[in-house]
């Protein structure tokens, strides 16, 4: 139940537990002490909009660093990655296999920001080794959203 | 010319969702819950395969009956899903959608003058394909009161010794009931020592909601023998577009059936063929993704009828419900047509598929929500100035 709770959530956090009892066909007090459960054990971390910030006629600016780094004894990666995640800059951090370490989203106004924020606050730290920033040029889909959908419905207004 | 129109195409009658269509097409701002396909568009992986088909000048014609490829899932995939036994090279013809499996069904086996069942309310093309295969259609009512779902003592009461086959669709379009447990044991009994041969058109059977399972007819003892089984592509892959079906059945039928298809149409459109391949190799997971949503919005429109206070019994199958509006006090006719003129909300009048779909509308869920409640606010409007 708990995952079709969430499924439901993920692609739209507006529905209102009594929303999703019905397309569920759960009863209500269930979904939203479920809900409410999986809040505090922190499964649910957070709702958010899907914004096409192109849209709304922002210059927003988004990249992706690659941050190579060296682990901290005892404590991996963990230190570093935590650190660099607090900045308010910083969309998401993610730990990767492969030729880097951490994959570091940014959000700012300007290439001018955002390089100054790499270079500043990241590049600088003493356990990053090196950096690559590749600036997000246009984006095409996000939380499993299409920005530009093409047309709307074509089929025929009543059929067999 | 129109002398040189066949007496009976001239008989046939025409549509009565061709007239709503004409009316709705010609107003602004429908919406609409009367559409008979998916609203999704075709998995992209299907496609893709599609493309990737004519990348490498699949073009050409294929054998009569289809691939060998796509018969082999096809025997796979009735084999896993309902238990039935096909083999693939004489038990399966693939077709141009289920539509053309109805129709060479029936004129491989239909003699001027034989009368073919019809359970009703059903599909529009049925009974005008009955007709033109030179039989006569017999409707076999199915009750509201028995939500839809026919009986043994229905289809007895229309047997007679004239009856050379009959047509059965469940889960049902246009009123999503579905056929189960001991009504689906007692039809079989009732058929099981009867000369007559059964098509059964299982279009919707993967739209199967809760915890209800599709059974088909031919896999009770005895009925396999008689019982050509009619499925596609289009309703569970939303693959409408493709024209993509086919039917399985006994030998002796299905070689009927191949010599009809090879004059006619020669074979399947082959890159549909390679689409239908795909779909079942690596389709399972989208089909249960569209099936999930559909059983979300089945119950959201069910539960909003409801409060409308409008009766509805709780369908299962298909992407249809199938309310009641007989409170009201118009016919099904003059509830769409006025709810299409004062509300710009097209649903379908039940008598569009059969007379004992009076009293009755079919409202379609293949919308996302937003559209659905849309429509059902118009609807809400509209039944207060009743």
């Amino acid at each position: 139940m708990r995952n079709d709770i969430l499924s439901l959530l993920e692609h739209n956090a507006k529905l209102t537990p009594e929303e999703i009892s019905v397309r569920l066909g759960l009863p209500e007090a269930e979904v939203r002490s479920e809900i409410t459960k999986m809040e505090e054990e922190q499964i649910i971390c957070g709702y958010c909009a899907c914004i096409n910030w192109e849209n709304a006629g922002s210059d927003f600016l988004t990249a992706l660093i690659e941050v190579k780094v060296t682990p901290a004894r005892g404590q991996g990666f963990n230190k570093i990655a935590g650190r660099i995640a607090r900045f308010d800059e910083v969309k998401a951090v993610y730990l990767m296999s492969g030729g880097y370490d951490l994959s570091v989203i940014v959000e700012g106004n300007s290439l001018k920001e955002i390089s100054l924020f790499v270079s500043d606050k990241i590049a600088s730290l003493e356990s990053v080794l090196s950096t690559t920033t590749h600036f997000v040029m246009k984006t095409y889909k996000n939380h499993r959203i299409i920005f530009e959908q093409d047309g709307g419905d074509e089929r025929m207004i009543v059929s067999p | 010319m129109n002398d040189f129109i066949s007496k009976v195409v001239q008989d046939l009658p025409s549509s009565g969702i061709r007239k709503f269509f004409d009316i709705a097409s010609e107003m602004e701002d429908v919406v609409s819950l009367g559409v008979g396909e998916p609203d999704f568009t075709t998995p992209w992986h299907i496609r893709e395969e599609a493309i990737f088909s004519l990348e490498n000048r699949r073009t050409m014609y294929t054998s009569n009956s289809g691939m060998p490829e796509l018969r082999d899932e096809i025997s796979r995939y009735m084999s896993a899903k309902y238990s039935l036994s096909y083999n693939p090279d004489r038990q399966i013809v693939v077709t141009v959608g289920a539509s053309e499996g109805i129709d060479i069904a029936l004129r491989a086996i239909v003699e001027p003058g034989d009368e073919v069942l019809v359970v009703e309310p059903c599909f529009v093309s049925y009974k005008p394909c009955v007709i033109m295969a030179g039989g006569v259609p017999v409707s076999v009512p199915s009750s509201a009161e028995n939500s839809f779902r026919v009986t043994a003592g229905d289809i007895e009461k229309r047997l007679t010794p004239k009856t050379k086959a009959i047509l059965i669709s469940y889960p049902s379009n246009p009123t999503g009931a579905i056929l189960e447990g001991r009504d689906l044991e007692e039809i079989a009994s009732l058929l099981r020592d009867r000369a007559l041969v059964v098509i059964s058109d299982e279009i919707y059977a993967e739209l199967t909601y809760g915890d209800a399972v599709h059974t088909s007819i031919a896999s009770f003892p005895g009925l396999s023998e008689k019982t050509i089984v009619l499925n596609g592509f289009s309703k569970a892959f939303a693959m409408t577009g493709w024209r993509l079906g086919y039917a399985c059945g006994p030998v002796s039928l299905i070689e009927a059936m191949t010599k009809i298809h090879q004059y006619v149409l020669m074979c399947a459109p082959t890159i549909a063929q390679y689409a239908g391949i795909e779909a079942l190799r690596n389709g399972a997971t989208r089909v249960d993704h569209m099936r999930r949503e559909y059983n979300s919005r089945r119950r959201f429109m069910l539960n909003e009828l409801r409060k409308m206070k409008i009766d509805c019994f709780e369908a299962k199958g298909a992407f249809y419900l199938f309310p009641s509006i007989s409170r009201f006090g118009l016919s099904s006719e003059d509830f769409c047509t006025r709810l299409l003129r004062e509300q710009q909300l097209a649903v379908v009048p039940g008598t569009a598929f059969g007379d004992c779909g009076e009293g009755h509308v079919r409202c379609s869920y293949a919308y996302s929500i937003d559209n659905i409640k849309q429509a059902l606010s118009r609807l809400r409007e509209f039944i207060k100035t009743l």
